[in-house]
């Protein structure tokens, strides 16, 4: 019998050719006779393009053109789109300025495209690319959130650059709540834009066959069926039956490779249109400047409450930077991911949050690692730390006070979403038994008398994975269906291949699916062999993001499975003359009830592909099975997060002493990838509390784009995890699973400035909490 | 990075030539400071005389007297070697904290202090400790010769060749470096002399320099509380994203602070 391989942590397949340098990524590909490509991009944030003179680059040596944004107009591509719509309060539609391929008469961002110069070196693509000669006339930048809807319009079609003005909940309700409330809690804060940094940066490889009039594009994407979709029916490059996408092995993405950018359709597009092989690999410098950017809010809240502390009424009003064009989901990211979490773990009856989402002529905003939830989870744990404070309560008691308890569930929250089941104390009591909360007095006391301050801060998260069903997304403006495709198939041998429309940029899928698909069949994970990534391969899938894959792919594939297993019985039954119902399948066995006869995984797949003694006349032949599940409500992990900080008062320079995470992910494939998951989480939460800060001065030039100023966590900026685990299984899904690739960043933020502002002793202290930020704060509290 | 024509010179005279021969030409050492700005296109030189097969460059001598670090010498040489660790500690701890293991098995020290770069940390210890800088036609005392912001005393062409350290009573250096960069925002480097203490700051201004002020104090006193009250003039500092110029002047007076506790250690 195969040890059963759920719940174990069986080492990632796929490491083996990771770490010794047998990954195939993008850049990895080289095809024969290819080209280069490099791009001319704009200096200014805001600028009329007036007259681009190649002349000069198109003499140049290899040079086998350049192509600009006028001709990408000539050629009438179309706009790059944004998948979700969204109205506004007054019942209108979000404004959606056209998204060129190439900027043709306007540009809006620093680094957006101009013109595109395709030679035959890398080298010679870029001497040429300098010769490129554009007339900009220079326009005011607007760069801000805040500054942009009274500055002027970017758009003509986009009056005070706002975008939309959405809102969710009940206003008035909460309105009233708040007035009558005994106690108000009132906060204004930032959540800081970051830039998403995937180790590999966006390549792509186009490959125009002139014979086949076949385009496939090689490129670095989380889901390349969306591509694809997107390419053919809003940009109209190709039909979608010639265009392959094919995404080998991905670096990271953390939401950066969901979308359709410029660069990759301008790559496409001109390799039909010069009939040549053309490849682009971003330097870091691009990837800076035009990968879509992450959070950037402006917000207000006001938290109402009883004497006794329950909560009455959260009210938030927030401006959301979009960038200078709506990429391919930035428009829900405010809303749908943001808007209807803000209910958090607690049972606030009313809620009303109006968002205003505004265009600026700095980089598209799209979602990261996250993606609203960390921004409404930021603002709902601080508020509630704030309030805790103000009313002089222990704020992990306050918590404890106003959370939705396990006879709750499923619970409505005021802001659409049904949670289906949790835990919330469980997590809370666990964590504070973990982050010896108990101990925190004595170890502040030591703290204090080496001349240090201590600070513990609490977050308790709640998010949502899975987005979906379908229905309800497209009756909310959702572009695209929000189901998954897997495919098992069973060879002759018994070994199987598994087909997912999710794809892996790191996570390790390989191995978890393995794990999935080898324990339904009884089989070892050694026989199991997951593809993904390919459009030429595999059904149409929507990729991954939003922690979906499991939870939503997963369960794809669980459904398959279990289809073979059907089968299965079905040609058992033939062979072990009994009934269908009488076969039980069993640790890889299928066994005729009351007998001794069985027979095994292998021996039935062998029998459907060589159907010698077979029920032919009842039962095709072979054994592969396909799925679609689009699940019937979102997955909510939730967790408590502990931090606890020590502070040098002299500097500002604070050590995460200890960082405990409790999560409920539902039911857990490996709890080495999920255990990775979380700690790769709490490294970019970290890094979003404390150390990375996307800056663009006043003219909208990027003033963090290189490592020397954006400041990424490393290792030694982060303590040993403590990490435990709750379980409540996922009430709906046939996996049980939850979804954990975002919990980490969700979750830490908050818990961090909430340490550190006890520590201080200060009310707030902004993102990321730099040593001279603190510094000051102590000084302030010092006078 | 654009092209450009790569010599590897055999001899110090070769190198010379081979400098004066090029229209725009550059000394190549560690190239961890050089080939990053080159391949940013930000250099551009038409030449670039690679040092690495000269003899007698690289290497780290002490017969009793000052330590000499050939100016090819790798930070990590000078972090983990016996002889440096034992005659000045606070230099091989000086090295050891420079950029990442890649940064300090290839970058030379000589590279570190001809560029001087007002973020580096070696422009900190070769001030502190009052060192010599030796080249193909001189010598020059470290006071003359870190001028501006990547400006030095070398002639166009003269060639660094060895560093000449004397051995202080004692010496600490303390650091404080940018989280993203990991340079010094600001490091301060203090020695005890024999003609008194020094106290050299890098990072904090446009240049290195020396704390006339602490030193005064320091000399009178070798005490925290001696410099606890001076507070260096933010309008000399530098500003940036990561600090601004008041919270360096009070960087440089804590640094200095833990770097006397240090020594007093």
């Amino acid at each position: 019998m195969v040890e059963q391989s759920i719940g174990r942590s069986v080492l990632r397949k796929e490491d083996m050719r990771f770490i010794t340098g047998n990954g195939r990524y993008t850049d990895d590909i080289n095809l024969r006779g290819q080209t280069y490509g490099y791009f001319v991009r704009s200096p200014y944030a805001h600028a009329v393009v007036g007259e681009v003179d190649a002349l000069a680059a198109q003499t140049m040596p290899g040079v086998i053109a350049v192509l600009t944004g006028k001709q990408v107009a000539e050629d009438e591509l179309g706009s790059l789109p944004c998948g979700w719509m969204i109205h506004s309060k007054d019942g209108s539609e979000m404004k959606h300025p056209p998204h060129p391929v190439m900027a043709a008469t306007k540009v809006n961002y620093v680094g957006e495209p101009v013109a595109l110069v395709v030679a035959e070196s890398f080298a010679e693509a870029k001497n040429a690319a300098e010769l490129v000669s554009v007339d900009y006339e220079e326009l005011n930048a607007v760069v801000s959130a805040s500054d942009a809807q009274s500055s002027p319009d970017i758009y003509e079609e986009a009056p005070r650059n706002t975008c939309y003005e959405w809102e969710l909940g009940e206003k008035d309700a909460t309105e009233a709540a708040i007035k009558g409330a005994a106690h108000v809690t009132r906060y204004t804060l930032t959540n800081n834009r970051l830039i998403p940094n995937a180790l590999e940066p966006r390549a792509a490889i186009a490959d125009f066959n002139r014979g086949t009039e076949e385009l496939t594009l090689y490129t670095t994407s989380q889901n390349p069926h969306l591509a694809r979709l997107i390419l053919t029916a809003f940009v109209q490059l190709a039909p979608e039956h010639k265009l392959r996408i094919i995404a080998p092995d991905v670096g990271g993405g953390f939401g950066s490779k969901i979308f359709v950018y410029s660069e990759e359709t301008a790559l496409a597009w001109a390799s039909m249109k010069l009939g040549v092989a053309i490849k682009w690999t971003a330097e870091r410098a691009e990837s800076f400047l035009a990968d879509a950017h992450g959070r950037d809010h402006v917000s207000e809240a006001e938290l109402a409450m009883d004497e006794e502390g329950n909560f009455l009424a959260l009210r938030v009003k927030t401006t959301a930077n979009m960038g200078a064009y709506l990429s391919t989901f930035a428009s829900a990211v405010p809303t749908y991911l943001y808007g209807t979490l803000l209910a958090g773990q607690y049972k606030t009856p009313n809620i009303y949050v109006e968002v205003d989402s505004v265009f600026t002529n700095t980089a598209p905003v799209d979602a990261y690692r996250g993606a609203g939830r960390p921004e409404a989870t930021f603002l709902v744990e601080r508020i509630v730390e704030l309030a805790a404070k103000e009313l002089g309560i222990d704020p992990a008691e306050l918590r404890r006070k106003n959370m939705i308890k396990p006879e709750d569930f499923p619970y409505q929250t005021p802001v659409a979403l049904e949670y289906d089941i949790g835990d919330y104390e469980a997590s809370l009591n666990k964590a504070l038994k973990m982050a010896d909360y108990a101990g925190f007095a004595n170890r502040k006391a030591d703290s204090q008398a080496n001349g240090k301050l201590r600070g513990i801060g609490f977050s308790c998260y709640i998010e949502a994975c899975g987005l979906a069903p379908s229905a309800l997304a497209g009756s909310l403006g959702a572009g695209v269906g929000l189901w998954e495709s897997g495919e098992v198939r069973v060879n002759p041998t018994g070994s199987v291949t598994v087909l997912t429309g999710t794809h892996s940029h790191g996570q390790g899928h390989e191995t978890t699916f393995a794990q999935l698909v080898a324990s339904r069949f009884g089989i070892s994970v050694d026989d199991v062999e997951v593809v993904h990534g390919d459009t030429g391969k595999m059904d149409f899938g929507l990729g991954t993001y939003g922690s979906r894959s499991l939870s939503v792919g997963g369960s794809a594939l669980a459904v398959a499975a279990d289809k073979v297993i059907e089968k299965g019985r079905r040609i058992a039954a033939h062979l072990l003359e009994g009934e269908v119902d009488n076969i039980n399948f069993e640790d890889g066995e299928f066994r005729l009830k009351e007998s001794n006869r069985s027979k095994t995984f292998q021996e039935i797949a062998f029998a459907a592909y060589v159907p010698h003694d077979y029920p032919i006349e009842e039962l095709e032949p072979g054994l592969a099975e396909k799925a679609f599940y689009d699940p019937v409500n979102f997955t909510y992990p939730a967790g408590t997060h502990i931090c606890e900080v020590e502070i040098d008062p002299e500097t500002g320079v604070t050590e995460i002493t200890k960082f405990t995470a409790v999560d409920d992910f539902g039911n857990i494939i490996n709890p080495m990838i999920v255990e990775g998951q979380v700690h790769g989480g709490i490294a970019q939460g970290v890094g979003q509390a404390m150390l990375e800060q996307c800056v663009y001065d006043e003219s909208g030039q990027l003033q963090t784009g290189s490592y020397m100023d954006y400041c990424m966590p490393r290792a030694d900026d982060l303590p040993n995890f403590t990490v435990g685990m709750t379980t409540t299984v996922c009430t709906h899904n046939p996996v049980g699973a939850k979804g954990c690739g975002e919990a980490g960043a969700i979750g830490s933020p908050p818990a961090i400035i909430n340490a550190i502002t006890d520590a201080i002793g200060v009310r707030d202290i902004s993102m990321p909490a730099t040593p001279e930020k603190i510094w000051r704060a102590v000084q302030e509290v010092k006078t | 990075m654009y092209d450009f024509n790569y010599h590897k010179a055999g001899s110090i005279d070769e190198a010379i030539q081979l400098f004066q021969g090029a229209e725009d030409g550059i000394y190549l050492a560690g190239g961890h400071s050089l080939l990053p700005s080159m391949k940013q296109r930000l250099a551009a030189p038409t030449d670039v005389i690679d040092l690495a097969g000269i003899e007698g460059l690289s290497g780290i001598e002490y017969a009793g007297a000052d330590l000499e670090i050939g100016s090819l010498t790798a930070h990590d040489e000078v972090a983990t070697s016996p002889v440096v660790q034992s005659v000045i500690p606070a230099l091989a701890e000086l090295a050891s904290k420079i950029g990442d293991a890649q940064v300090r098995n290839r970058g030379t020290i000589g590279g570190s202090i001809a560029n001087s770069d007002p973020a580096a940390d070696y422009p900190a210890g070769v001030l502190g400790l009052g060192a010599e800088i030796v080249t193909n036609k001189r010598s020059i005392a470290a006071d003359d010769f870190f001028t501006a912001m990547f400006e030095t005393a070398l002639e166009e062409g003269e060639l660094l060749t060895k560093i000449r350290f004397p051995k202080p009573e004692a010496a600490a250096y303390v650091k404080f470096p940018n989280p993203a960069s990991r340079y010094a925002t600001v490091g301060v480097f203090i020695a005890r002399t024999g003609a008194g203490v020094r106290v050299a700051i890098t990072g904090a201004a446009p240049s290195v320099f020396r704390s006339a002020e602490m030193e005064e104090a320091l000399t009178r006193d070798f005490s925290v509380a001696a410099i606890e009250g001076i507070g260096l003039d933010a309008d000399e500092m530098n500003s940036d994203l990561h600090a601004t110029a008041e919270y360096r002047a009070h960087l440089c007076t804590v640094m200095a602070k833990r770097a006397v506790i240090k020594l007093l250690g």
